[in-house]
């Protein structure tokens, strides 16, 4: 296609109006540093400030749901990797979430918990990237390089855990590819130490900042109306005051045995969106620190008899039931069974709800297996955010809002 | 112990009332009712009333060669309750020729995008959309990828671009 | 730098601290040891990118860390992730707008070859559609695979040198550049010219035969 100029009049309340010759477009992405990955805006400027934006998307769409229909539900979790590319454990665990709730499959105590803490890991990391960006976008450099030294140091547990730094592909149906040994409790340990002290200075870099907070105070204001009529969800919500958050309102795996609190805001700009990033990631250290202390024994993944998850080589040797459950899950005509059914299920994932809808046909692939991604909706806010601000608020808004274009196109 | 989802009995008592017998089914504790394509849109407007206010998802799925299916496509909107967190889930089934539904942007302005992407890759018209555009593939683009009749690798587009070499940059 | 016009005699009288070698390898040296590279990051693979480019590993270490971010100003394009049909004309008018001499790093395996995605939308290796001069496997690669890969680059441009002199044929180059600046519509261009579809065609034709 060309990259010519987008109709405007089509979207919007302000647009369309005839005596705006005099108005100049700027195409904004999909190839931009600011844009982090690709996606495209045409905005309509009347000297430095935008009067309409046009975003556009697609420009990674990889047919991800289409290749769900035909992987099956233990090697897809290697393209949900690639989905939200910041957290890739959290979509892991979405994806899993959701085939256990089609096939009802119930955790055992030690891999629920066991989940939840690379989960809230991958929260960290996100919120370490997406906050960074925006300190990098409005000239914080500093603190860029602060947030991207320790996510360096969550790769590394992810690394010791899994072999993977970063594509971890970590769950299985039923469990995990591999427990926890102690060299991970280990390190995990000593980020929960020294991870505080880093978010403090980090938080003394840029938290009372003054060309921070000018520049995001006040900027893209959403109200808590208007978050839930267009369907915000995660942190963009809640910093407009809506007080919806699935660990708390469907304790998933085992997030209801902790003590944690909600982190909420009024405001509703990207200053509230920031400051709500900041405090979650006070929150999950809270939720790790609780479950590294309390992480049940036991086996990680479900029992034989269930027929989903490999046994360990232990049980494959010695018992009949393990000898027979290998067999059956690695032949390419058997696996487990699946039902005739659809469901959705969804976690409370770094950016907001993540959950995918699954049908099952029997067979070991999805029917069909949608994705239900919060950065689209995200990006479907900007024109209503951005309207008013002026060019240099672009990134701000587009950097609070934490567009993953991977999870955004699909 | 897992969670599950509070009841929504009441619910499907107040649509019986309102709109005559619906067919409603519940697998492990979520509740699905499937509509009639005629009444999808005041369903919509009348569950959104009963504070279903959030909008999660608009999504459909081709039953092409799904075993024992009546309709070609059913389309699928989820619903929730930021107050009481109840969820819904509401089926809309449509056929070709040419499948049809009435949009969903009067009331959320979240459908917007959704619908166009079920459009996109799908082929499902929302009349009353107020700007019903492809959204993920190119504009050229002519088929509608997720129906289950085309093909995984497609049918040729992505190799269907100029070469350029060593001498032409 | 003194230029010896005429040389007389068989052997050459050099004064002190005087090297000679060829102009061609001086230039090489000179270009390898400047590279800029312009990040054309896409997915995954770009958060390793910045990884390469933040505190730990510190790609500046090997004289190729001035990212830049207008292809006017770049000679290196790191294409890092997958490129769909909806990016490929994007890609390219990228490529054409960098100066020569320049080259193309294909990080990663979706970048490469299309990776895990053999879906209809997205390209099978960018090299089908641009030149491109060093490959990096992995799924996204490690940071220090692709400071390794840029490493080798340099290895290459020293011994490729200036020889063919193709940088420095401007009005050929904005000839044939003009013949393909309008990348319009790619649905519609004729199958029968392009041969990669050729190509495709051929071996779908194959294995169906094959089949039967």
């Amino acid at each position: 296609m060309s990259i010519a100029t987008a109709e405007f009049g089509t979207s919007g309340p302000e647009a369309g109006a005839r005596s705006e010759d005099y108005l100049w477009t700027l195409n904004f992405g999909p190839q931009h540093p600011a844009t982090h990955t690709t996606l495209r805006i045409v905005l309509k400027l009347d000297g430095e400030r935008v009067v309409d934006a046009l975003p556009e998307m697609g420009y990674l769409h990889s047919g991800f749901e289409k290749l769900g229909e035909h992987l099956t539900f233990n090697q897809y979790v290697t393209v949900t990797d690639r989905m939200n590319y910041i957290s890739p454990m959290a979509n892991n665990v979405a994806w899993h979430h959701a085939v256990e709730a089609l096939l009802g499959i119930e955790l055992t105590p030690r891999c629920a918990s066991i989940r939840t803490i690379i989960a809230e890991l991958a929260r960290i990391s996100d919120h370490l990237l997406s906050n960074g960006a925006v300190g990098l976008d409005t000239g914080a450099f500093t603190f860029f390089l602060y947030a991207f030294y320790q996510r360096e140091v969550i790769y590394d547990i992810f690394e010791t855990l899994c072999g993977a730094r970063f594509t971890n592909s970590y769950t299985r149906v039923g469990g995990v590819s591999q427990d926890f040994t102690p060299l991970v409790i280990e390190k995990i340990g000593g980020f929960l130490k020294t991870f505080p002290k880093t978010l403090d200075d980090m938080e003394r870099l840029l938290t009372r900042n003054r060309i921070f907070v000018d520049r995001t105070k006040g900027v893209g204001v959403l109200t808590k109306e208007e978050a839930i009529n267009r369907g915000a969800t995660g942190p963009v919500a809640r910093a407009s005051g809506v007080t919806r958050d699935l660990r708390k309102d469907e304790p998933y795996l085992a997030y209801g045995d902790f003590d944690f609190q909600i982190c909420c805001a009024s405001a509703g700009d990207c200053y509230a969106r920031y400051l709500i990033r900041m405090q979650e990631m006070r929150e999950s250290l809270k939720i790790v620190a609780q479950a590294i202390e309390n992480l049940p024994a036991g086996p990680v993944n479900v029992g034989i008899d269930q027929r989903t998850a490999l046994p360990t080589k232990q049980q494959v040797y010695s018992t009949i039931e393990g000898t027979i459950s290998h067999f059956e899950l690695s032949m390419s005509n058997r696996g487990f069974e699946v039902p005739h059914e659809e469901s959705y299920a969804a976690i409370e994932a770094p950016n907001g709800e993540l959950g995918f809808y699954i049908v099952g046909d029997g067979s070991e692939n999805a029917y069909r297996a949608r994705c239900r991604p919060p950065s689209v909706l995200h990006f479907a806010l900007f024109p209503h955010l951005i309207r008013g601000h002026t060019l240099s608020d672009v990134v701000a808004v587009l950097g609070s809002l934490n567009i993953i274009a991977a999870e955004l196109d699909r | 112990m897992p969670y599950t989802l509070p009841s929504v009995t009441d619910v499907l008592a107040g649509l019986t009332n309102r709109f005559g017998s619906l067919e409603t089914s519940l697998n492990r504790g979520q509740t699905r009712v499937v509509v009639p394509e005629p009444l999808s849109f005041d369903v919509l407007a009348w569950l959104k009333d009963q504070g279903f206010d959030l909008l999660i998802d608009v999504t459909c799925v081709d039953y092409l060669e799904y075993k024992a299916a009546k309709h070609r496509y059913g389309l699928v909107y989820l619903l929730a309750s930021t107050a009481t967190n109840q969820r819904l889930t509401l089926r809309v089934f449509v056929d070709d020729p040419d499948p049809t539904v009435k949009s969903a942007v009067p009331l959320w302005e979240a459908a917007n995008w959704l619908e166009r992407e079920v459009w996109d890759l799908f082929g499902i018209r929302f009349t009353g959309h107020p700007d019903l555009r492809r959204l993920v593939m190119p504009e050229e683009f002519t088929a509608h990828p997720l129906r289950k009749d085309y093909p995984l690798q497609g049918r040729g587009e992505r190799h269907n671009f100029p070469v350029i070499t060593r001498d032409h940059s | 730098m003194a230029v010896v016009h005429s040389v007389s005699s068989d052997r050459l009288e050099l004064p002190e601290n005087v090297v000679i070698g060829r102009l061609d390898s001086l230039a090489s040296w000179c270009r390898k040891n400047s590279l800029w590279p312009m990040p054309f990051a896409t997915a995954c693979c770009g958060i390793e990118l910045m990884a390469t480019g933040a505190a730990k590993h510190d790609l500046a270490r090997f004289g190729a860390e001035v990212f830049r971010f207008s292809p006017r100003q770049c000679d290196l394009m790191i294409v890092a992730g997958r490129v769909v049909m909806k990016m490929l004309p994007v890609l390219q008018r990228i490529w054409q707008q960098m100066h020569e001499p320049k080259w193309c790093i294909s990080m990663g395996a979706c970048a490469s070859t299309g990776g895990v995605f053999d879906t209809y939308a997205v390209v099978q290796g960018i090299d089908r559609f641009i030149p491109v001069d060093m490959y990096v496997p992995g799924c996204p690669p490690r940071p220090e695979q692709l400071i390794q890969a840029i490493i080798d680059l340099q290895d290459k441009i020293q011994r490729e040198g200036t020889i063919s002199g193709r940088e420095f044929d401007t009005a050929g180059r904005q000839l044939r550049k003009r013949a393909l600046v309008e990348i319009a519509n790619p649905l519609s261009i004729d199958a029968a010219r392009n041969p990669n579809l050729q190509r495709e065609l051929a071996a779908a034709a194959d294995a169906v035969a094959g089949r039967n």
